[in-house]
């Protein structure tokens, strides 16, 4: 087991290396003189000579690098041209809005979908499986900001039930927040559902028709517990590696549910940042985001260990 | 015993017809091809279906309501009476024609983009499947690159490169390639291990014929599955872009921008977001269920996987 | 009255399948304490019946006539509760694969618990003292330490004890035993069988056993059914069916058992050496962690002798390196060292492209019928792409290949249909044709009858033998069946853990084997000493 885990956590330090590498490269490789593009149309031949120096791109590419790593490493994600804050500081501001409704998002998704998915499967080819599936269909193919406005539109516009827009923070009070999460919440968690309730109804489906599931009807068992405690404890790690998965879908999806509702998260910053063209901050935001998806995705695997004894042993 | 009786045998195995019969015989396949038949239709024939030119504008016909009538200034100076079908928006343009253009950005973008990340896909899946030295380095890399979300990888490169159509499909189509590297790997690493793959080897069969000859054939039909949801995937990332204004430049007709036009006035025109996202859904919608379609008759391990 | 009594049992099948009926008016009893073994090939429904009895079908196979009477009650129409009640308590199964029926994350001892928590009141250390108790009475060791593993840390005989402690736990009048042993090794088979028969016999039990291996019939049968096509075509005790059976299908299948008799060519004679290999070795590494490395030697310092016109056989159980040999004769894996001289030139270390003229004269053909094919290709396709390879021209190769579908018992006209339109045999066929159309010197049939019907079995043996002698082949056979080795083999190797631990002429071997290995295999052997009929 321990060996396990110290091979997992080995093999994240690659990864991060080279989402290091790429997120550096991405905004280097460009066409052109990137200070230039930094500096928008209107910008004189003094500013951007400045944004050069600023950003060492007058260096050679693998000393810009090494500095850059250096930076990272402690983490001094730099200024922001925009905010004239440090970055890390931006984020740290901007940090309680996305987790709320991350966390909020992720809680409901998975409350709803593992259920509906391993019922599907359950009943496999009825009415309610081909529902479900249907339903997938539809979320994933519907756009997040679309769904963002046609439930504006009905519950707030319409309705009046909730607030159209905007936060309110965890600290100013429970019920403002979640009132102002309910939407966006559903809003976000509509694909993922979709998301883990068919790879749900996917993994049930093929334990439902393994061996020891015969076994366990042979028993006598009623078909909760064959269902409940051996098609679904043992679908659990293709459900946990999607969540992980979907964690990716997620953070595209805050990106834009947080412009539709005005929240004032990472996601939000994300937009203003490259609206605005703030170098570092677009940078320092796709850092965050890579690293929190490869840790996520590394405690996933990291929970194998309890779910599958296999693995353990 | 003789042929007679081993034909009963024979009977037992499930009959495999013929795997384009099937596909031309499932709902999904024909519902979601009709649906994009028709979006092609349309795309192609957007000038003849009662438009105009979808970047005219005119002040006196702002924020029209659907099926109003009006005017419209055309490229000469000509005013023309022009009913705004689906309305107008705050420039004053006609969002009929807007939308019916813009089918022709979103299939471009879908297509393209699928068959960009296919073939890159397809070429780093096979040397990473078959060529050990290369395997490691080139698979580190694909899972760093799955490691930046698609959306801000797309966001980032386009913010650099500056919107335009080659630019928007490349930055939507990098994110895509680990995939279909990875599928076309595992497809090979399973598919060499096959008996029928090693009797070819012991018959003498090059590497190259066995790549090309007995792999990717039978690489062809996930791929293809996989291709069709790249494509939705890649209509929706290009609508996103649009949207939050760091996609194409605004005067181009596609939905993404004519919905991120109408988000000022949501309240009192919501219609401007409605009916743009009503094509993008039903356009998303057809791909993902043909994608279905041919995952179920073309690929049926894969439809049990998922 | 009987355990269970089974009245013109008659089983739908969904409409577009070969036959209508899974089991068509099937009817025979199971007393106290008797072994009923129901034979029969696949396809025939036996498994079927067996689930039908447990109330398992899926209901696309539903029962449409007949009765099911367990201790007089007819289960064929009993409600799912009352079904779920009489399951692990009045009747239990035990099923083929021991590896794949265990719920693989939940501890052995938690699933015999269930049963128990299912259907008794006991308290947890009643519960605990009756689990181990049924362990240890299924032989096996420690059990404190085995109700606490999971199935993956426990070998697949370990795997079968613990599925047969979990259906008798609650001493149930019938226990159903559905191909139990067709997954294990020889050795392990003979075991589990002499468990069932003692806790059958100490228990009073009625057992249903069903297999499609007459060798296990003649060891544990009280009486025997035979089932052909989902019908009951013979019924009667086992001596009367196996060495007088009156029905003709009974007759071909008995007849299609290879015997334990060694067919008695001689194998003797100075034909020219095409094939040796000197002191094979191949060792796979297993890269661990932190500087630790393991060895495993698949095979080791194995030196064999394979002459023209002959055939050795190279018999073993699963892991014991027999297929590791064939794939590096045939350079499919790259020996770690040691000679394979191929009419006297060493080919273990030769480059891909030194090898490629070489390839041609060993061929092989696989276990699996279904896999060995590829689905897009034509049979055409798949027998010239050899030739092709070597410059044959197009219209000879299938020319070639016309001959050879012939020579396989096929009909050449059907070349251009694909594979899944064959059966497994003559899939088999095809691949034998494919080989061949390389005029190979060398022959590897790497257990290339195992996953056949024992009839199709016997007809692609007889094949192989009649092409052997015809074209003058050298053949390399791997099996792991016995039966098979003494009907083909002029000489056999006995291959444990990777070294060949007898060698010798076959007749020889069978005879006086002198390994202890050997003699334990062979006293292994389901039915050895049972003298068949129709043969």
């Amino acid at each position: 087991m321990l060996n396990f885990i110290a091979r997992r956590v080995l093999a994240t330090v690659p990864v991060l290396a080279i989402v290091a590498v790429l997120v550096f490269l991405l905004l280097r490789l460009t066409p052109g003189d990137p200070a230039a593009i930094l500096a928008g149309d209107a910008a004189s031949a003094d500013q951007i000579a400045r944004i050069r120096i600023e950003l060492g791109l007058d260096q050679p590419i693998l000393v810009q690098f090494g500095i850059w790593l250096g930076h990272m490493l402690t983490g001094n994600l730099g200024e922001s041209f925009y905010y004239k804050v440090q970055v890390t500081e931006l984020i740290a501001q901007r940090l309680e809005p996305t987790l709320s409704l991350a966390a909020l998002t992720i809680v409901f998704a998975v409350l709803v979908s593992v259920p509906l998915g391993a019922i599907a499967a359950w009943r496999f080819g009825g009415w309610f499986d081909r529902a479900l599936m249907g339903f997938s269909v539809l979320g994933f193919s519907i756009p997040v900001f679309v769904l963002a406005y046609i439930l504006i539109w009905i519950v707030s516009l319409k309705l009046g039930w909730l607030p159209v827009q905007g936060y309110k923070r965890f600290a100013d009070g429970a019920g403002p927040w979640l009132q102002h999460l309910i939407l966006p919440s559903i809003t976000l968690s509509v694909i993922f559902i979709a998301l883990i309730a068919r790879v749900t109804r996917a993994s049930v489906l093929e334990a439902l028709g393994e061996d020891y599931i015969r076994t366990a009807r042979a028993k006598g068992l009623p078909e909760l517990r064959v269902l409940v405690r051996h098609a679904v404890a043992n679908a659990a790690v293709p459900i946990v590696t999607v969540i992980g998965i979907g964690i990716a879908l997620l953070i595209g999806g805050v990106v834009v549910t947080e412009s539709v509702y005005a929240i004032p998260g990472l996601g939000r910053l994300t937009v203003d940042a490259v609206l605005s063209r703030d170098f570092p901050t677009i940078q320092g935001v796709i850092l965050f985001f890579s690293v929190v998806y490869v840790l996520v995705n590394l405690l996933v695997d990291l929970s194998y260990v309890f779910l599958d004894p296999r693995i353990r042993y | 015993m003789n042929l007679q009786t081993l034909s009963v045998e024979s009977a037992n195995v499930a009959l495999q017809a013929n795997a384009w019969a099937r596909v031309r015989r499932n709902w999904s396949v024909r519902i979601g091809g009709a649906a994009l038949a028709l979006l092609v239709i349309i795309a192609v024939a957007a000038p003849w279906l009662g438009t105009v030119d979808p970047t005219l504008f005119d002040a006196a016909s702002r924020d029209l309501v659907p099926g109003q009538a009006g005017e419209i200034t055309t490229l000469d100076g000509e005013i023309i009476k022009h009913k705004f079908l689906f309305g107008s928006d705050s420039f004053g343009r006609d969002i009929y024609s807007r939308v019916m253009y813009g089918t022709r950005v979103s299939l471009a973008v879908g297509l393209l983009a699928a068959m960009l990340s296919l073939a890159f896909g397809i070429v780093s899946g096979l040397s990473a499947g078959y060529l050990r030295w290369i395997d490691g380095v080139l698979m580190r890399i694909m899972d760093g690159l799955m490691a930046i979300p698609a959306i801000l990888i797309a966001i980032a490169l386009v913010a650099m490169w500056r919107g335009s159509l080659t630019t928007v499909i490349i930055a939507i189509a990098i994110p895509e390639i680990p995939r279909v590297t990875r599928l076309v790997r595992s497809l090979v690493l399973s598919i060499r291990e096959e008996p029928y793959v090693e009797a070819a080897v012991a018959l003498g069969t090059p590497t190259w014929k066995i790549m090309f000859g007995h792999i990717l054939p039978n690489t062809v039909a996930p791929l293809v599955v996989q291709g069709t949801y790249i494509c939705a995937a890649a209509i929706l990332v290009e609508a996103i872009l649009s949207f939050l204004g760091v996609g194409l430049p605004p005067d181009i007709p596609t939905w993404g921008n004519i919905m991120a036009e109408g988000r000022p006035q949501f309240n009192q025109y919501p219609h401007n977001i409605f009916i743009p996202g009503v094509f993008l859904a039903i356009t998303v919608l057809a791909v993902n269920i043909l994608g279905d379609g041919l995952r179920d008759t073309l690929d049926p391990k894969m439809a049990k996987r998922v | 009255m009987s355990v269970l009594e089974v009245r013109g049992l008659t089983i739908a099948l969904p409409p577009g399948g070969d036959r209508r009926e899974a089991a068509a008016n099937v009817s025979f009893t199971v007393d106290r304490g008797e072994i009923v073994c129901l034979v029969g090939e696949s396809g025939s429904g036996k498994s079927v019946i067996a689930q039908a009895i447990m109330g398992l079908l899926p209901a696309t196979l539903p029962v449409t006539a007949g009765e099911i009477l367990l201790e007089g009650e007819d289960v064929a129409r009993a409600g799912a509760p009352r079904l779920r009640q009489l399951r692990a308590s009045r009747m239990s199964m035990i099923f083929q694969e021991p590896m794949t029926a265990l719920n693989p994350v939940m501890t052995c001892g938690d699933q015999i618990d269930e049963v128990l928590r299912e259907h008794t009141q006991l308290t947890a250390a009643e519960r605990r003292g009756k689990i181990l108790d049924i362990v240890r009475e299924v032989a096996l060791p420690e059990p404190e330490r085995i109700v606490a593993s999971y199935p993956h840390q426990l070998s697949g005989g370990q795997r079968q004890r613990i599925m047969i402690a979990m259906a008798l736990v609650l001493e149930p009048a019938l226990l159903i035993a559905d191909e139990p042993t067709t997954a294990l090794d020889v050795t392990t088979q003979a075991q589990i069988l002499k468990l069932i028969q003692d806790l059958q016999k100490r228990h009073g039990t009625g057992v249903l056993f069903i297999t499609h291996d007459f060798g296990v019939v003649a060891d544990v049968a009280h009486r025997v059914a035979v089932l052909r096509l989902g019908k009951l075509v013979e019924l009667g005790g086992k001596d009367e069916v196996l060495k007088r059976p009156r029905h003709d299908y009974t007759r071909m299948l008995i007849g299609a058992v290879p015997t334990l008799q060694p067919h008695g060519r001689s194998a003797e004679g100075a034909t020219e050496p095409v094939l040796r290999t000197v002191d094979l070795c191949k060792t796979y590494h297993d890269r661990g962690w932190f500087g630790r490395r393991r060895e495993v030697n698949a095979v080791q310092d194995v030196s064999i002798e394979i002459r023209r016109g002959q055939t050795l056989g190279i018999v073993g159980e699963s892991g014991s390196g027999k297929s590791t040999v064939a794939r590096c004769i045939i350079r499919l894996i790259d020996p770690t060292s040691g000679e394979v001289r191929l009419h006297g030139v060493d080919i273990a270390r030769m480059s891909a492209a030194e090898l490629r003229p070489l390839r041609r004269r060993v061929q092989i053909v696989f276990q699996d019928p279904y896999r060995s094919l590829n689905p897009r290709r034509t049979v055409l396709e798949a027998v010239i792409e050899g030739p092709l390879n070597y410059g044959v021209p197009r219209h000879q190769a299938i020319e070639r290949a016309r001959e050879l579908m012939e020579l396989v018992r096929m009909d050449p006209g059907s070349m251009s249909r694909y594979p899944h339109q064959f059966s497994g045999g003559q899939r088999q066929r095809i691949c034998i044709a494919r080989a061949l159309a390389q005029e190979p010197e060398l022959l590897i049939a790497d257990e290339a009858v195992s996953a056949l019907d024992v009839s199709v079995q016997a007809q692609v043996l007889e094949l192989l033998e009649d092409i052997r002698t015809r074209l003058n082949l050298a053949m390399l056979f791997i099996t792991h069946d016995l039966r098979v080795a003494a009907q083909i083999c002029d000489h056999v190797a006995v291959m444990s853990q990777g070294r060949i631990v007898e060698y010798g002429p076959a007749a020889e071997v069978f005879a006086t084997p002198r390994h202890e290995y050997t003699r334990a295999l062979f006293e292994a052997a389901p039915g050895r000493d049972f003298a068949f009929g129709a043969a």
